[in-house]
């Protein structure tokens, strides 16, 4: 029995060493072919070159188009997904009534379960066409119309976390304000906003890190060109779009162009990781705060 | 002061008009693309779209061997990620709660759970294609996918674990039961709703996933179903996107289709997530 027990507890912590092993895994991989990456290209070109051609046969390593690309995209997400998803939920957790917010948040969160291959549909086929009534010169591949869709796509992310953090906040502090004459306008901004801020934060940190690491809308909606452009009219390329362009095509194994993926998808990972970690810090010291 | 409350009072009704129109916005981009794709995509669905082979003429087109490669993939994706998911989530809630190894495997799952799906590709085409020889098979993927859906998993099990009262494992324990039988029979089997609620969100996730499956090398052309975890294999999502990127009218027309099946297997799934959650919280109400 003594031995069964202690057998049962041992396959389940090797279970989760699981976990443990494929972050280390995660890890070596890309440290290894990126330090073989940079045994034939120097640091100093990759970060500081601003052509990314490791395809053609004049060959520049610069991760700055990608990094680029990879910013233009996530900065215009970010500006539609943060000034919306906070809105709807001081909207859901200070105006609407409940049962309104009962119905609306479940809706809103089906658009976090849309698999990103359909917002890349989308934005390509609905988005772009649409804007381009609008914005005289923009391409078919561009970095704004995957941007807005990418922005819808993470408003979730926002709306439910921030939500939460809204939620968490006693109610004592909004009756207070209250009692003080405030309108709802100035008891969300002033006293609830704050009081939730780290909370709200993390969800931006999220929401930021899910918009780095988009592949799919990107990749359809966004091209395939790595530019060294800020210009959302253009077609850029992503980080993301990279790594899957290059494992699609048929680039020989071992060679310093299959070796690329690894150096854009380290640099991709160090983004995450840092963001990740900033955010589960500040929730754990964030959360005793009310209790 | 009176100038001042109006002012006050204008400012807080144009938020609340405002707010509400951004939340109606939202909801409306939702219907417009529902509509978008439904409408382009519910008429080239017949019969045969199931059933069909992939083509070079759209028409003729169909997405069966993307189903089966599907499909086949969930279901060595279960297999593999649910046992060692559910069992880490168990470990580390029920065992492992208080000492060092258990807080740093928390960290842990945070980070892997925002690890970009991008890089689970790079992860599953040196370990399992390459360093393991798998090649671009069924087997390869389907590990791949497993360690992109166990952080959700684990962090679903755990979440179920926890909402089960205290009082119902030291009624067990009283009667003489060791913590294996209770974790096993007590503590597992009412904490079953939540843990298959994150089950089924894991596994729709994981259907909607394409960027790792095109890193480890999954073929957007596979003539044939699939027959064992060593064959080559494509999915739904990978047929829809490389009909997306056709330039022909009638292949996006296809992609609409398959977009329109995709998104009925997911919006079912999350339906039948939401419902056993439901039912599960009221009957966890002791």
């Amino acid at each position: 029995m003594r031995y069964k027990e202690k057998l049962i507890e041992f396959l389940m912590m090797a279970c989760s060493f699981i976990s443990v092993l494929t972050t280390l895994a995660i890890i070596i991989i890309l440290a290894v072919d990126s330090f073989q990456f940079f045994e034939e290209v120097s640091i100093k070109e990759f970060l500081t070159s601003k052509q990314w051609t490791p395809l053609f046969s004049e060959k520049h390593f610069g991760i700055l188009p990608l990094l680029m690309g990879t910013l233009l995209t996530t900065t215009i997400a970010i500006a539609v997904a943060v000034p919306l998803g906070l809105t709807i939920a001081i909207y859901l957790n200070e105006y609407a009534s409940p049962r309104f917010t009962a119905y609306v948040k479940p809706i809103l969160e089906t658009l976090a379960a849309i698999p990103t291959v359909v917002y890349g549909f989308f934005a390509l086929q609905f988005v772009t066409p649409l804007l381009q009534q609008f914005i005289p010169g923009l391409g078919g591949f561009n970095a704004l119309s995957p941007g807005l869709v990418m922005g819808i796509m993470i408003i979730p992310y926002i709306t439910s976390l921030s939500e939460d953090a809204l939620r968490a906040v006693p109610s004592s502090l909004r009756e207070a304000s209250y009692g003080m004459g405030a309108t709802k306008f100035q008891t969300a901004f002033r006293v609830m906003v704050p009081a939730a801020s780290s909370g709200i934060i993390v969800s931006i940190i999220l929401a930021i890190s899910r918009a780095l690491g988009e592949t799919m809308i990107v990749a359809i909606a966004a091209g395939q060109e790595p530019k060294f452009t800020f210009n959302p009219k253009e077609s850029v390329e992503t980080i993301t779009t990279y790594i899957v362009q290059v494992s699609m095509g048929d680039v020989p194994q071992d060679s310093l162009e299959y070796r690329t993926i690894f150096a854009a998808g380290m640099t991709l990972f160090l983004f995450t990781f840092l963001l990740n970690n900033i955010s589960f810090w500040m929730r754990k010291r964030f959360t005793i705060r009310y209790q | 002061m009176k100038n001042l409350i109006r002012k006050i009072k204008f400012i807080d009704k144009t938020f609340q008009y405002l707010a509400m129109a951004a939340t109606f916005f939202v909801l409306i981009v939702l219907c417009v693309l529902i509509w978008n794709i439904f409408s382009n995509g519910l008429l080239r669905i017949n019969g045969s779209f199931f059933t069909n082979l992939p083509s070079r003429h759209a028409e003729r087109a169909g997405i069966m061997t993307a189903l089966a490669g599907m499909g086949s993939l969930l279901v060595i994706t279960i297999v593999i990620a649910l046992p060692i998911g559910v069992l880490s989530g168990v470990y580390l809630e029920e065992y492992g709660k208080k000492n060092k190894f258990a807080s740093f495997i928390e960290i842990n799952i945070a980070n892997l759970a925002g690890v970009p799906s991008v890089i689970y590709g790079i992860l599953g085409l040196q370990l399992f294609v390459r360093m393991a020889k798998m090649g671009n098979s069924l087997l390869a993927g389907a590990l791949t996918l497993s360690l992109l859906i166990m952080p959700i998993i684990i962090v679903a099990t755990r979440e179920a674990i926890k909402a089960v009262p205290d009082s119902l494992r030291e009624a067990s324990y009283g009667m003489g039961a060791t913590k294996w039988q209770t974790t096993s029979r007590i503590t597992i089997p009412s904490a079953l709703g939540g843990i298959l609620t994150g089950i089924i969100l894991a596994v729709s996730r994981a259907i909607g996933e394409t960027a790792p499956l095109l890193v480890i090398g999954a073929l957007v052309y596979v003539p044939f179903v699939p027959e064992g975890p060593n064959d080559q294999f494509t999915t739904l999502p990978i047929q829809i996107f490389n009909w997306t990127t056709r330039p022909q009218e009638a292949f996006i027309i296809n992609a609409a289709a398959g977009i329109v099946v995709l998104l009925l297997i997911t919006f079912l799934l999350n339906g039948i997530a939401i419902y056993i959650r439901n039912k599960w919280y009221k009957k966890m109400r002791y």
